[in-house]
């Protein structure tokens, strides 16, 4: 299997479905500059750098997408969303269903985020809940190269507007990728670990602190079992469910700030529908309510790490 | 025009008035909801629509009965949308603010102010790519214009040459602001050949030089898959929203507008003329009170939605 990083798996995964559909069109501030083997590839009108401009970008592709293409757009940095909000929620995520159904909006809007490049926080915001909040739209946020190709080719195929978001710590980390056409559905979270004491659920990065989290675990002889959600939107209750069914303890970590994260959401899911199977309160283990800092230290800091991890799922274990 | 597509613009002028006028009662007797409406505005909408063929595509905002309307809408289905019922445009769920009409040709409706202009640039770049003689009419008023995406979207058509006619009815009012309270600018169309795009201003009162203006800027943009801005400089008559008493407006320039309704202009140039005597303009103004009446029954007599439809068309 060979290897690759996000980075260049993003780009696989355009080509690969720009090869097998001739309406998937890329478009963005530098994306002709920085691919340039897509342009190469697929010609300037599919390959497109646009004006540094997010608002028009994300509605020429809400627009583009509802009379015949599938716009790929790139907005850079997550934070530059809010510039396009009013395209991405009003627009794309609610014109369908006002006019009863007279439009689809298949469209991916990439934007990377997450510590790790110290660029502070109108570069680094993960903002990825606010999304999951509008109606009408899907969030992935991938963890590796693998998923990030087979999700983004789902996403391109989807009918609706998807926001695809990568960690920024992510882009440059190896990880194999399996040949061909290996496409991950959306809505389907990855058991990464299979274990009878504590689940450990979350996305992107700090999945990685959950993985190393369990295999300390395991050491002391406390089996975790480890969620990737992969997709947000829509979330992968049976996965969560089924596993807090069989350990009655959870620990939810994300990088995003805690209140009405996503981690709120899960933790309201197992209290509605598995409280009977809980056998300690769930945790949260997420970003502070702040802005992300520059400071490498701070912004370290700010992400849930795997020894917070660890300790919280002990914590559960043993009665703490 | 000749005097037959004269009298046609008549007819259409005259047809949206009595729409907007009958929901306006409607609402004041608790029939309907409160509309945007775009009475004094007829002229601009039927004269811009004339000029179009039935491959373009419209893309409108709040204040859209005219275009609507225009372009051949059934007054029964939009006034069903208006009352929230099954048989509107959108299911009901648009209700008047957002009423989009695909089968004809009317798309992707947005009453976020500007939304319009940020989505008619994707729907001119779907013509491009996918072919089709089609070019694309946006729709939008004075107020848009003060929204940064005005600057981006022309930016971005004329740099990609994208077929895109913008029609900005300069109404004069922004909400219930007057657009001298918000620009120094009288006019938008300056703003197209800052950023490398044709333009021109109308007088968006006399349907026959708004047709005249559509006619030419849509051939342009047709022949050269350029964009164009055209003004059509028109005025709100009735307020932002039903209901609205209009207190902040200065009477003597509501008058003064008034005294240049593009209806009663039209009708008198046509009686004067000797193309149209008083009974047949009366009549044409009683077959539209005809087809209104028919229109509200219609819309009465639709089901709403039932409760399976709150969550049906979230997604795709």
């Amino acid at each position: 299997m060979p290897t690759m990083t996000v980075t260049d798996a993003v780009s696989a995964a355009l080509a690969e479905e720009m090869r097998r559909d001739p309406t998937v069109l890329l478009m963005g501030e530098g994306v002709a500059t920085k691919r340039l083997p897509l342009v190469e590839e697929f010609g300037a009108p599919r390959v497109r750098n646009t004006p540094l401009a997010e608002g028009i970008i994300a509605g020429t592709a809400a627009g583009a997408a509802a009379t015949g293409l599938r716009p790929v757009i790139d907005l850079l940095f997550a934070p530059f969303l809010t510039y396009a909000m009013d395209e991405i929620v009003n627009s794309a995520g609610k014109l369908r269903y006002i006019s009863g159904g007279q439009f689809a909006f298949p469209m991916v809007v990439l934007a990377q985020t997450g510590a790790g490049w110290g660029v502070g926080a109108q570069h680094n915001h993960n903002n990825e809940a606010w999304f999951v909040h509008s109606p009408g739209l899907k969030v992935v946020m991938p963890s590796n190269p693998a998923d990030a190709k087979g999700l983004l080719k789902a996403a391109i195929r989807d009918d609706n507007p998807v926001l695809f978001f990568t960690d920024i710590g992510l882009a440059y980390a190896d990880g194999p990728v399996p040949d061909g056409d290996a496409v991950v559905p959306l809505g389907k979270a990855a058991v990464l670990r299979e274990g009878a004491d504590v689940t450990l659920v979350s996305y992107a990065k700090t999945v990685h602190g959950c993985v190393q989290a369990a295999a300390r675990l395991a050491e002391a002889g406390i089996e975790a079992e480890v969620i990737d959600l992969r997709t947000l939107k829509p979330l992968d209750e049976d996965t969560i469910l089924r596993s807090v069914r069989k350990t009655g303890r959870l620990v939810v970590v994300h990088e995003a700030s805690r209140m009405c994260g996503v981690g709120a959401e899960i933790a309201a899911l197992v209290a509605e529908k598995a409280f009977g199977s809980l056998r300690a309160p769930v945790v949260r283990l997420t970003g502070p309510d702040a802005p992300a800092p520059a400071s490498y230290p701070l912004e370290q800091a700010f992400v849930p790490q795997a020894e917070a991890i660890e300790s919280a799922a002990r914590g559960l274990v043993e009665g703490r | 025009m000749t005097s037959d597509t004269l009298i046609q613009a008549l007819e259409r002028m005259v047809l949206i008035r009595a729409y907007e006028d009958t929901l306006v009662g409607l609402h004041g007797q608790g029939r309907a909801a409160g509309t945007c409406t775009s009475v004094g505005q007829e002229a601009s909408a039927v004269g811009v629509v004339s000029a179009l063929s039935s491959e373009d595509l419209i893309l409108t905002n709040h204040r859209s009965a005219g275009h609507l309307l225009a372009r051949g809408a059934d007054p029964g289905r939009l006034m069903a949308e208006v009352m929230g019922k099954r048989d509107g445009y959108c299911k009901g769920k648009s209700g008047s603010l957002h009423i989009a009409a695909k089968e004809i040709g009317v798309v992707l409706t947005s009453t976020i102010v500007g939304g319009e202009l940020a989505l008619a640039t994707g729907v001119a770049l779907s013509r491009a790519t996918l072919g089709g003689e089609g070019i694309v009419v946006c729709f939008f008023g004075d107020g848009a214009a003060c929204e940064g995406r005005f600057h981006e979207s022309l930016n971005l058509a004329a740099l990609w040459n994208l077929p895109i006619l913008y029609v900005c009815e300069n109404n004069q009012w922004q909400a219930f602001v007057h657009r001298k309270e918000t620009t120094l600018a009288d006019s938008v169309v300056p703003q197209a050949a800052a950023l490398g795009m044709d333009g021109k201003s109308v007088d968006g009162n006399d349907v026959e030089a708004v047709q005249a203006a559509a006619a030419e800027a849509v051939a342009a943009v047709r022949r050269t898959r350029k964009p164009f801005l055209l003004e059509t400089r028109t005025y709100r008559l009735r307020g932002h929203f039903e209901p609205d008493d209009q207190s902040y407006v200065d009477p003597s320039e509501l008058e003064q507008w008034r005294g240049r309704d593009p209806i009663a202009v039209l009708r008198a140039r046509l009686e004067r003329d000797g193309l149209l005597s008083m009974g047949e303009a009366d009549a044409i103004e009683a077959r539209a009170r005809g087809i209104m009446e028919s229109a509200v029954a219609f819309a009465e007599a639709s089901p709403y939605p039932g409760a399976e439809d709150l969550t049906r068309d979230v997604y795709a």
